[in-house]
């Protein structure tokens, strides 16, 4: 592998790694602050990446659907916490796997109803369709590594609200000890419902700006779904910071993996899984 | 903590359970061809379920990949056979069961290490991991899957005739076989609840802590169940293979074992016969969300997905303990009523 090869897999690498963190952050939060397994939570990435292909046709602009498209799935967020979440937070792990794999089936019918079983492309946007040229037959697209950019930028921003904000302090508090949050003032469950909008929206954001590079299919989903699992289990159940460094890692192991080892490649993180379980079973850096 | 229903079983479900028996007893008489196939795949799924039983219910360990020791029983079984001719069911029964205990040895190796959340997605994902060995190999069969050709063949030397009534091809036959393969692992499963091994197991999901505390090597004992569970998910995977006649990795995917996790529940966990009312239970509701009909230009059972969702979520929401939790609460309240 020559250098610009290289190159261009370690930017693959990274923009992978970064599209999972968006949604494994959503999941590790959403578990380390309420307690839930949330098998779903590839739905709200099948979701994202819906809006974002009928938002553009309809707006004709990938942009502008992004927008929509985020708070759309914020709202639905906050709905079905809502309406169904909020009721599991206690309940045992067992009750949360089967009502999440519930909503899977009801999402993906609802999905089959309003939007077909077809794949579907999403247009790069024009200003974004460029490639930067790295050889004389090589170049690497900047749609990708504007995809980059822009999950940096959010899981800044993520950074940011939880350690430096009053509304990340509550909600590091709640995560820490609920009742004595509670006793504080603290409205928890206005916390629970914005951490769980703020999941489903992260993980909505990472399917709309997906969608241009890995289409819009049925049950796309299910196998990020479970790329996020691993990720989360090897970071550690409720880290965020886990969970960047984690899908970094399933990100390179992946990607490299295809390349040098495609025979073994769909095992290789599974593997990296069970190495890191062995070591820590309880995940990289401990929540 | 996860509340086991009922371990032991009143007169009253013992009765019902027996009626239960004798219907499917009789049933291959009654029956036409095609129901007669529904319920032995009925009665597969109950095996099936009883084997994830046994960790679900009795140990506490909910693992969302059991269906990958089902599946990897049945390409055994694929693998076996061989081109053009049947094979013997006397040594590839055992070869294949013990394949499946063996890969859930591996993994739960790794898994049983981890508690609670963890344990769920580690055993989603190391399923998951074998669903795509088996997916992306061309040589081990693909997406498409492989065909069994041949069923099992019975035959034992030097007794001829024995084959020829005991013939896995017959469709009667392969019922009553399906229904012993259930009976023995239901009676040997509840042997194993009240044995010194069964009633660890259960001490484990009360209190895992406890149980150390008193001297009790409870990773070997979470293991030994876990790869106990994989090989009877095995004897159920190999008689899927022997029914369909075809094995792909879809029943090693994570609905297949998220279907099973719903049918013990369904019936109530923790004493297997829970599982094999939530296993018949399940299957039924699933053939009647297929079998929807049409309503104006609306096809109901092409969208069986929607119903059963709602139908799992209305389930879990109200009615966390399952059939025979219902059944359970209505005995209660009968009982207090006599006071």
């Amino acid at each position: 592998m020559d250098f610009p090869q290289f190159l261009i897999q370690l930017l693959n690498s990274v923009q992978y790694g970064l599209l999972l963190f968006m949604l494994a952050a959503g999941l590790t939060l959403i578990f380390g602050i309420m307690g839930v397994v949330n098998l779903a939570h590839g739905s709200f990435y099948m979701l994202g990446a819906y809006l974002a292909w009928s938002l553009s046709a309809a707006l004709g602009s990938l942009t502008l659907a992004i927008l929509g498209g985020a708070v759309l799935s914020v709202v639905f967020g906050l709905a079905l916490e809502w309406l169904l979440f909020r009721h599991f937070y206690k309940r045992d792990h067992l009750d949360q796997v089967l009502l999440t794999f519930g909503l899977i089936y009801i999402f993906e019918e609802l999905r089959s109803i309003i939007w077909g079983d077809d794949v579907h492309g999403v247009p790069i946007p024009a200003l974004l369709s460029a490639s930067i040229p790295l050889t004389d037959n090589m170049s690497y697209p900047v749609y990708r590594l504007f995809m980059s950019g822009v999950c940096i930028a959010l899981a800044l921003g993520l950074y940011l609200l939880i350690s430096k904000t009053r509304l990340g302090m509550k909600i590091r508090a709640g995560a820490f000890n609920r009742d004595m949050a509670e006793s504080l003032g603290i409205n928890i469950k206005l916390i629970h419902a914005t951490v769980f909008a703020l999941g489903v929206g992260l993980a909505a954001v990472a399917g709309m700006i997906a969608a241009p590079i890995a289409s819009v299919y049925p049950n796309m989903g299910s196998q990020v779904l479970i790329m996020c699992f691993v990720v989360v289990v090897i970071g550690g159940i409720g880290s965020v910071r886990g969970a960047l460094i984690a899908a970094l890692l399933v990100g390179l192991v992946d990607t490299f993996g295809k390349v040098l080892l495609p025979s073994m490649a769909g095992m290789l993180v599974y593997m990296l899984m069970a190495a890191v379980l062995l070591w820590k079973p309880e995940g990289l850096f401990k929540a | 903590m996860i509340q086991a229903n009922l371990e032991v079983l009143p007169r009253s479900i013992k009765l019902v359970l027996g009626m239960g028996l004798v219907a499917l007893l009789a049933f291959p008489f009654v029956s036409t061809p095609y129901y007669t196939e529904m319920v032995t795949r009925m009665m597969i799924m109950a095996i099936f379920a009883m084997s994830l039983d046994l960790l679900q219910g009795v140990t506490g360990l909910v693992s969302l990949g059991h269906a990958a020791y089902f599946g990897l029983a049945g390409y055994a079984l694929a693998f076996l056979t061989p081109q053009g001719q049947a094979v013997s069911l006397w040594w590839t029964l055992p070869v294949a069961v013990l394949a499946s205990g063996l890969a859930a040895l591996v993994i739960g190796f790794f898994a049983v290490r981890t508690h609670g959340i963890y344990f769920i997605m580690v055993t989603m994902a190391f399923a998951q991991m074998v669903f795509y060995l088996f997916f992306d190999n061309k040589a081990l069969g693909g997406s498409d899957g492989l065909y069994v050709n041949f069923k099992p063949s019975t035959a034992i030397m030097g007794w001829p005739t024995f084959a020829s009534w005991f013939d896995l091809d017959n469709k009667r036959v392969l019922y009553y076989f399906t229904l012993a393969a259930l009976l023995v692992t239901y009676v040997f499963l509840r042997r194993l609840l009240f044995s010194p091994f069964g009633r660890t197991l259960s001490g484990i999901r009360v209190n895992e802590h406890r149980m150390r505390a008193m001297g009790y090597g409870v990773f070997g004992y979470k293991l030994a169940a876990f790869s106990l569970a994989g090989a009877l998910a095995g004897l159920a995977g190999y008689l899927w293979g022997t029914q369909s006649g075809y094995i792909n990795p879809e029943l090693m995917g994570f609905h297949m074992s998220a279907h099973a996790i719903m049918m013990v529940i369904l019936g109530g966990m923790g004493n297997f016969a829970g599982a094999i009312v939530g296993a018949f239970a399940f299957e039924y509701l699933l053939h009647v969300f297929k079998d929807l009909p049409q309503l104006g230009s609306v096809n109901l059972g092409k969208h069986w997905q929607l119903w059963m969702g709602l139908f799992i979520v209305l389930l879990v929401t109200f009615a966390p303990r399952g059939i025979l939790g219902l059944f359970e609460k209505f005995l209660k309240r009968k009982g207090a009523s006599h006071e």
